[in-house]
C-alpha cells in the first residue's frame, strides 16, 4: 500500500518527529518503497502459526518485589538538559 | 611484529611470562591509534583510563593471578554505556551523554583486567550496514582495492570495531549484531566476528535498538581470540531478564580441531540469483575444507529464507520505534531550543528531528506505522508469524542431525563509501540477506575470513550453530580458519 503525504504527516506526528511540509513527499515515497518490500510477506501462508514472542523458550525469572537500587537523584539527573530542585524540568504542560 | 599486532592469545601468554608489560602493549596500541586518524575508527579515545587499567593489570600479572584478558587492550563500540565516558550510539541526540553506570559486558571485561582504549565508531543506533549513518562521519576500511585508492566501507553497524581490529589499533573489540552488524563488518575487513545465541550475553547497559534481536559479541583477528573474549563477555545477568542462566563453557578448550563425523548443512535457498561467482566459489571451497576435515556435507532447505529480510524490516523498526521513544529531550541528551509559545509536543518533535539522522528517522517512522492501529495485524503480527516459520526451518534442520550450517557471510566484498548514497534504502538492507535469518531465529553465527576476491578484498564465510552451541560452532570456525589459511593484511596507507 502506497503511503501518501497525509499518512506520512500523521506517522511523523505519531513518532514525534517534526517534518517540514516540503519533505513529506520524499518521506512518503521512501516509506512506500519499504512498505512495498514488506508486502512480500503476504505470500506466506501463516494460517495457524503463532507469532513468535519469545526468542528462546524460557521462563522469565521471578524475584522478590523489593527495592534493589536507587537513592541517588543527583546521578539520575546528571545528564538532564534541564533539572531543577531535584526534578526534570520541561516546558509548561498544563495551562 | 609490533605489539599491537599480536593476537589476544599470544599477548596473554607473553604478558603472563612477563616478556611484555600491559603498559607497553597499551602504548603500542595508542601509537597505532594516533597514526590512524584517517580510519576514523576511535571516536572517543580514553588514554588516561587505558593507562590506569594497564598499570593495574601489570600489578595483577605480577601477582600471578591474571585472567585471560588481563592487560589486553580493547576497543568498545559506542553503543556500550561506559561510566563517565561519552556514550552516544553515534547519534547527535546523545551528544554529551556520560552514563552514570557501566554496561554488564564492559564491567565483566574490566573485572578481568581488560584495558579500554576508547569508544568506536558505528552506524547511528546501529542502524546501517556501512557506517555511513554515524554522527561522527564514516569509519573507513583499512583495505583498498588493488587498483585504486577509493575509500571503502568497513561495513556496519560495527564499522569502527572492524576497522580498528583489522588495522591492528586494538587486539579485539566489542560489537553488537541485530541483523548482521558484527558478521558483515567482520567479513568486509578480514576478521572474525561472532554473534552469540540470543541471551548468551547480557544486553544490560547496551543502548537498545531491537530488543528481541540485539546481541553483543567479540570481533577479533582469530577464532581463538573470539573464544577467549566471548567467555569473558558471556554469562547470566540478573539485570537482563532475557539473559540465560546457563554455564559458560571454556570456549578456547573446545577448539580441538576435530570435526570428524559432523554434519554440515548447505542451504539451497542461500544460492541467490546474481550472486557473484567469486562468492559462490568461496562457498564451495569452504564446504570442501570442512569435508576434508572429516565432516559430512549435506544439502538442506530453509524454505522461508527469502522472507527473512522483509520480516526483519518490520520487526526491527517496530522495536526501535518503541525503544527510541525514550529520546525526548527530558532525561538526557539533546533538547531543542523552543520558540515563543511552543509547548512540550513541539519540544519532543523538534528535539527528535534535530537529534536523529535520516535513516533513524525513517526506521522510527516505519516502526510507528507498522504498529499503528489498523496495520498491527497486517504487518507486525504477520512478520512475527513468519519469524516463527523461519525459526522452525532451522529447528527442522538441526532435528535432522545437522550440526552447523555454512553460508556466505555477505553478498559482496566491501563497497565504496558513498557508492549507495543515491540508492533505495532497500538496496542497502540487502547486505544483511545472509545474516538476518540468524538474528530472527536467535541462533549463534560466526563470520570467518576465507579468501580474497580478484580486487584483493577479503571475503568471509558464515557458520551458523545450534542454540547455546557456541563451543562447537567456534571449533568448526577454527577448522575453517586453519584450512583457509587467511593471513593477508591490508597494506598500510593511513
Amino acid at each position: 500500500m502506497a503511503i501518501d503525504t497525509d499518512t506520512a504527516r500523521r506517522v511523523a506526528h505519531l513518532a514525534r518527529i517534526r517534518v517540514e511540509e516540503a519533505d513529506l513527499p520524499r518521506i512518503a515515497q521512501e516509506l512506500s518503497g519499504i512498505i512495498g518490500f514488506m508486502e512480500q510477506l503476504n505470500a506466506v501462508n501463516v494460517d495457524g502459526v503463532e507469532p513468535m514472542v519469545s526468542v528462546t523458550p524460557m521462563q522469565l525469572k521471578r524475584r522478590a518485589d523489593g527495592v534493589t537500587d536507587g537513592g541517588y537523584p543527583d546521578k539520575v539527573l546528571a545528564n538532564a538538559p534541564d533539572a531543577r530542585e531535584g526534578f526534570f524540568a520541561v516546558p509548561k504542560v498544563v495551562e | 611484529m609490533s605489539l599491537n599486532a599480536l593476537s589476544i592469545a599470544e599477548a596473554r601468554d607473553r604478558l603472563r611470562r612477563r616478556e611484555i608489560t600491559a603498559v607497553d602493549l597499551t602504548m603500542a596500541c595508542m601509537a597505532a591509534m594516533d597514526a590512524a586518524g584517517e580510519l576514523n575508527a576511535f571516536v572517543h579515545p580514553t588514554p588516561e583510563i587505558a593507562l590506569a587499567q594497564a598499570r593495574a593489570a601489570d600489578a595483577r600479572l605480577a601477582a600471578g593471578e591474571a585472567p585471560d584478558l588481563c592487560g589486553i587492550p580493547l576497543g568498545i563500540k559506542d553503543l556500550f554505556c561506559t561510566q563517565g565516558v561519552p556514550t552516544q550510539a553515534a547519534s547527535n541526540i546523545l551528544r554529551g551523554f556520560r552514563p552514570e553506570y557501566e554496561s554488564t559486558v564492559t564491567r565483566r571485561l574490566f573485572a578481568d583486567g581488560a584495558v579500554m582504549l576508547g569508544k568506536l565508531n558505528m552506524d547511528e543506533f546501529a542502524m546501517g550496514s556501512s557506517n555511513e549513518t554515524s554522527c561522527y562521519g564514516n569509519a573507513v576500511n583499512p583495505w583498498r582495492r588493488n587498483d585504486d585508492t577509493a575509500p571503502l566501507t568497513p561495513g556496519g553497524s560495527s564499522g569502527g570495531s572492524a576497522a580498528a581490529v583489522a588495522a591492528d589499533l586494538c587486539l579485539g573489540a566489542t560489537g553488537t549484531d541485530t541483523g548482521g552488524s558484527i558478521r558483515q563488518p567482520a567479513a568486509f575487513t578480514g576478521i572474525v566476528g561472532i554473534k552469540p545465541t540470543y541471551g548468551r550475553v547480557s544486553r544490560w547497559g547496551i543502548v537498545a535498538f531491537a530488543s528481541s534481536l540485539d546481541q553483543a559479541g567479540p570481533m577479533t583477528r582469530t577464532v581463538r581470540d573470539a573464544a577467549i573474549m566471548l567467555r569473558a563477555m558471556a554469562g547470566h545477568d540478573p539485570m537482563d531478564s532475557t539473559s540465560a542462566d546457563l554455564p559458560v563453557p571454556d570456549y578456547e578448550a573446545a577448539l580441538t580441531g576435530d570435526i570428524r563425523g559432523s554434519r554440515i548443512g548447505i542451504p539451497r535457498e542461500y544460492r541467490m540469483d546474481g550472486m557473484p561467482a567469486e562468492i559462490e566459489a568461496l562457498w564451495t571451497r569452504g564446504a570442501e575444507m570442512l569435508r576434508d576435515a572429516g565432516a559430512e556435507i549435506v544439502d538442506i532447505s530453509l524454505p522461508h529464507t527469502s522472507y527473512a529480510l522483509p520480516a526483519y524490516y518490520v520487526i526491527a523498526p517496530a522495536e526501535a520505534s518503541s525503544n527510541l521513544a525514550r529520546y525526548d529531550g527530558v532525561r538526557y541528551g539533546h533538547r531543542a531550543k523552543l520558540g515563543p509559545g511552543e509547548g512540550i509536543v513541539a519540544m519532543y518533535e523538534r528535539t527528535r528531528a534535530e537529534g536523529f539522522g535520516r535513516e533513524v528517522q525513517r526506521r522510527v517512522m516505519i516502526g510507528t506505522y507498522v504498529l499503528s492501529a489498523g496495520f498491527y495485524d497486517a504487518y507486525y503480527n504477520r512478520a512475527r508469524k513468519v519469524r516463527t516459520l523461519i525459526r522452525r526451518d532451522f529447528e527442522d534442520a538441526f532435528a535432522a542431525g545437522i550440526d552447523a550450517i555454512l553460508t556466505p557471510a555477505t553478498p559482496s566484498a566491501a563497497f565504496g563509501l558513498g557508492e549507495k548514497a543515491d540508492a533505495d534504502p532497500v538496496e542497502m538492507y540487502l547486505n544483511d540477506v545472509f545474516t538476518v535469518t540468524v538474528n530472527l531465529a536467535g541462533l549463534p553465527g560466526i563470520a570467518v575470513p576465507a579468501g580474497l576476491d580478484r580486487q584483493g578484498l577479503p571475503l568471509g564465510l558464515q557458520l551458523i550453530g545450534r542454540p547455546w552451541g557456541e563451543a562447537d560452532l567456534l571449533n568448526h570456525a577454527h577448522v575453517l580458519e586453519r584450512a583457509a589459511e587467511f593471513v593477508a593484511k591490508p597494506a598500510r596507507w593511513w
